[in-house]
């Protein structure tokens, strides 16, 4: 990598003590983003890609433990004390949730959300910070930026609520964006316009960016190089292009197969569901699932390991020769 | 807890085999059954009302007196009011009537008396709620501007003005008996009982209906009742128990307090009810002898604290956002 | 929201009468007027009881009733100098109601403007910290507060601090034969019933507030606050209370709605003439010309205040627009 990540993950693990004992949510991720790129983390629901980064801005209840190591441009952020990590939310690294509906405050107008973040890193007057709040607007694309400014998150479609956050986001000129899902909750025709919002930030701000989802065509669309994780890991790392062309591991392998296509009989899911992460189980987590599994995938933890342009943690990656089946 | 490590020699049929049982699901039941007895006071209040039913429902048994019967006749001594001692483990009343064994009967008359009015109450109060949330319309806004009038009423103004009109008006009382019978008190708390329950039935049924496993029933081409009767119902139970339990010690302390207006139950020669050694106990305060406090207000303060504790564990036992953290 | 107001304004007026219709009938029928002047005054002559009958428009029959409403209706509406008077002693019925209005509010005041921010307090204060040792303890003592019925803790209190330790008195407003108005004596007289409604209150409302507090904690949006970077104390106020307040003020607003009726047992119990003892009196002689005004005050404070509650709902809650 030429310029210096502005977010980097090592062995980011987080573990959620609960009434049944404790769920390894994520178990050793790495990560680097540099500024301008966006990087996609694709996986299923319960693979642990929205815990990591919940984890890394610190806003999982007391009841999750993490280790490892987060950094953003420099400081690190696990086990930070409350003071740097306030420091940092909101203004080195901010974050776009899913349900935009649900994410903001409903009793306070829009604008005097954006004012609040803006106000808490930065000393503006209110009406300077107001004014500055209808820009950002402007910016992510809502008409009549000054008028909205003054209404609330419920009289707002999806997709102008989802740009209103987004707009919060950038408020205070973040180093590194991360969105989790959030193009989910929307419909299609309103999640390639979000999509592009976030792109053109990413790149005309020079941001970094971390584009969480489940659906590959949002990483089709966006993504400049993509992790897969399953059952808390990192299965996988590649660009995009050579992820969808050449995938090296047998879950992207699956992911890409389980599309539906034009023509298919019959869709092609992957069988079996993700292990119980309370007593996770030794060896390759997918190989329950594998077809391509033997005896060697079941000693021990495979760790990601370069395979032409890609990383893999398949330790039977090199003898496979996987792809998308006809 | 078993061994995590997996065998050298294991097939995948194993692995398979494992991982189906490592996800050993525990039915709802089951679960809310745990997170019950986790609430300490509720699986201790559960002890002490098993056990206090016991007593209470072999009370020929555990009595030690007739409830009119004197500890010793009045030749062979004073017997009125003694204070605590081996003839009489609570003490005697104004006529020498042990107060232990005279505890016991009134409980059993009183725990009768809330029970009953609380099954009755739930009865009237589900079905109205469930109707009232189905179906909407103008019942559901007529019962619940009648609830909500009712229920925004000082109860005991009702209670005493609803008495005296259904006291006095002929063919009621010869349907529930007169107004200081025991049929008559269950009634009336039935009567002005099931409006709290049916507002939260009606929420539970405006949430559920919203739900798309209703919609699937529908689809499918469930009859009204078939959804009630099979879905809408069974999913309420966690609400209707708890009204239930609330219910049981509303009717309870509602007994003592209409009994401390001289307004209460006169269960007749054979029987009497806790609400009635509660009304002496004012006066017992003012003439010093303890016991005829002590006793009957610390047994209804018992009860009051372990039903409202069974209570609280039924709440924590449907609430499904309790099993992370702790 | 102005023409919301005045349209529920409209409806309350048909609706005090409507209920304020079935009370009268209640109270006729539950508490027969005429057998309880009988009572009241057994020596009374045929002439008297016939005169009483009139004068409260005590008429028989269905449309006796709702011709006796509306009489009774008419009289009261000129004002408590056209009230009939009580069935005792026919003495008026407005001073001495008047006076328990007085001393209800006066005993109920105290106690809200004590218990009420005493227990948001607390309910804050526990759920900012949830499972800590504060929390812990002011949780189970709310519960247990809230669970053992108020009369209990009145009798219980009055044994202790009046009866046996002598150290405030047992009950009343001022000692009997007191003239004028002395601070301390009253204060004296008021600290046993304002403390046991004050812990009614205090173990009701800090178990709302960290009940709802608890649950606007866990929502998407308090998240998104923390995201901000904006400091604990003002995700909790700005973000969190506000929020929690919603469903407390709704509360807030029928529970005060209701105090007029009076603290009946608390009011029993330490023998203060309150509306509580008012109703216990009247209802106990069944003092019809003394039972029917006090429900309208109690009818139309309750109505008044669900007006008031739903308004206030709104005010609160932007994405309640009323029409």
């Amino acid at each position: 990598m030429m310029v210096a990540p502005l977010l980097s993950l090592k062995d980011l693990r987080v573990t959620f003590q609960t009434m049944n004992g404790q769920v390894s949510a994520v178990r050793g991720v790495d990560l680097d983003v540099a500024p301008g790129e966006m990087v996609g983390v694709v996986g299923e629901s319960g693979s642990g890609k929205s815990v990591t980064f919940l984890g890394v801005m610190g806003l999982l209840p007391n009841s999750a433990i993490i280790s490892g190591s987060a950094t953003v441009d420099g400081v690190e952020l696990v086990g930070a004390p409350n003071k740097t990590m306030r420091a940092v939310r909101g203004k080195k690294i901010a974050m776009i949730f899913q349900d935009p509906l649900s994410a903001l405050n409903p009793v306070y107008r829009v604008g005097d959300q954006i004012v609040e973040m803006i106000q808490s890193h930065q000393h503006m007057s209110k009406s300077a910070a107001s004014d500055r709040a209808v820009e950002l607007l402007d910016i992510v694309g809502i008409p009549q930026p000054k008028q909205r400014s003054r209404q609330y998150p419920h009289e707002f479609s999806g997709g102008m609520r989802q740009r209103v956050m987004i707009a919060m986001a950038i408020s205070n000129d973040p180093d590194v964006l991360i969105a989790d899902e959030p193009t989910t909750a929307l419909d299609v025709t309103v999640q390639a316009q979000i999509l592009e919002v976030i792109q053109r930030i990413q790149k005309e701000m020079n941001k970094a960016v971390v584009m969480i989802t489940h659906d590959l065509g949002v990483i089709a669309r966006v993504a400049d190089r993509v992790q897969v994780m399953y059952a808390g890991r990192v299965v996988e790392r590649a660009g995009v292009d050579e992820l969808f062309s050449h995938p090296t591991h047998p879950y992207s392998e699956g992911l890409l197969n389980s599309l539906p296509r034009v023509g298919q009989d019959r869709l092609q899911p992957i069988p079996g569901r993700p292990p119980n992460m309370l007593r996770p189980p030794d060896g390759c987590a997918f190989s329950a699932r594998c077809e391509y599994a033997t005896d060697v995938c079941l000693k021990g933890l495979p760790e990601l390991a370069p395979l032409g342009p890609s990383m893999t943690a398949c330790v039977r990656a090199a003898e496979l020769t996987l792809g998308v089946k006809a | 807890m078993t061994d995590d490590t997996v065998p050298a020699d294991d097939t995948l049929e194993d692995i398979d085999a494992r991982e189906a049982l490592n996800v050993k699901g525990l039915s709802p039941f089951q679960m809310a059954r745990k997170r019950y007895f986790h609430h300490k006071g509720a699986a201790a209040s559960t002890v002490i009302m098993t056990i206090l039913l016991l007593i209470v429902v072999f009370a020929p048994l555990t009595a030690r007196y007739g409830v009119n019967q004197q500890v010793l006749d009045i030749s062979e001594g004073k017997n009125q009011y003694l204070s605590p001692r081996s003839i009489a483990w609570m003490g005697t009343d104004q006529i020498g009537r042990d107060l232990f064994s005279r505890l016991i009967w009134g409980v059993r008359t009183s725990l009768f008396i809330g029970v009953s009015s609380a099954i009755l109450s739930v009865i009237i109060g589900t079905a109205v709620g469930a109707i009232a949330g189905l179906r909407g319309g103008w019942f559901d806004d007529i019962m619940m501007r009648v609830t909500d009038l009712f229920l925004a009423f000082p109860f005991i103004v009702i209670i005493i003005i609803m008495r005296a009109f259904l006291g006095a008006v002929p063919w009621i009382t010869g349907i529930i008996g007169d107004v200081s019978s025991i049929r008559f008190i269950i009634a009336l708390f039935a009567i002005f009982g099931w409006m709290g329950v049916a507002r939260l039935v009606r929420g539970q049924v405006l949430a559920l209906k919203e739900r798309e496993f209703i919609e699937a029933a529908r689809a499918v081409g469930a009859s009204n009742s078939r959804i009630v009767m099979s879905h809408l119902l069974p999913n309420s139970v966690g609400p209707i128990l708890i009204a239930l339990t609330l219910s049981v010690i509303g009717a309870i302390v509602g007994e003592s307090t209409l009994s401390f207006f001289g307004l209460g139950p006169q269960p007749g020669a054979d029987a009497v009810s806790l609400g009635q050694l509660v009304e002496l106990s004012a006066e017992g305060a003012k003439q010093g002898n303890w016991w005829m406090v002590v006793f009957p207000c610390g047994a209804l303060v018992l009860l009051a604290v372990c039903i409202n504790f069974i209570g609280d564990g039924m709440r924590d036992a449907v609430d499904a956002k309790m099993d992370i953290g702790g | 929201m102005l023409r919301f107001i005045v349209r529920r304004l409209l409806w309350v007026v048909p609706t005090i009468t409507l209920v304020t219709f079935l009370v009268y009938i209640a109270i006729r029928i539950g508490f027969n007027p005429v057998a309880s002047y009988l009572r009241a005054n057994p020596r009374a002559s045929e002439a008297k009881v016939q005169q009483y009958k009139d004068i409260n428009g005590l008429y028989e029959g269905p449309w006796g009733y709702v011709r006796g409403y509306f009489r009774w209706l008419w009289q009261f509406l000129q004002g408590p100098d056209a009230w009939p008077r009580s069935i005792k002693g026919r003495a008026e019925v407005w001073p001495p109601l008047r006076y328990s209005i007085f001393n209800t509010l006066r005993l109920a005041g105290i106690a809200a403007m004590v218990g009420i921010p005493v227990g948001l307090g607390i309910g804050i204060l526990a759920a900012r910290k949830p499972g800590s040792w504060f929390d812990s303890i002011a949780n189970t003592t709310a519960f247990f507060a809230g669970a053992v019925p108020p009369f209990v803790s009145a009798v219980v209190l009055q044994l202790i601090f009046s009866v046996q330790l002598g150290w405030l008195p047992v009950g009343g407003v001022y000692p009997p034969g007191h003239q004028g108005f002395d601070l301390v004596l009253m204060i004296q007289h008021l600290i046993l019933p304002v403390l046991v409604v004050v812990i009614q209150t205090v173990a009701g409302y800090s178990r709302y507030m960290r009940a709802s507090l608890l649950d606007v904690k866990s929502s998407d949006f308090v998240r998104t606050a923390r995201a901000k970077g904006l400091s604990e104390r003002t995700v909790l106020f700005r973000h969190g209370v506000r929020n929690a307040m919603i469903p407390i003020v709704t509360v807030l607003a029928l529970d005060i709605g209701a105090l007029i009726g009076g603290l009946i047992i608390t009011e029993k119990i330490f023998n203060y003439p309150g509306m509580g003892v008012f109703f216990i009196n009247a209802s106990g002689k069944g003092d019809f010309p003394q039972l029917m005004p006090y429900m309208v005050i109690i009818v139309t404070s309750i109505l008044l205040f669900n007006l008031i509650a739903d308004v206030t709902y709104a005010f609160l809650d932007p994405r309640i627009r009323l029409d």
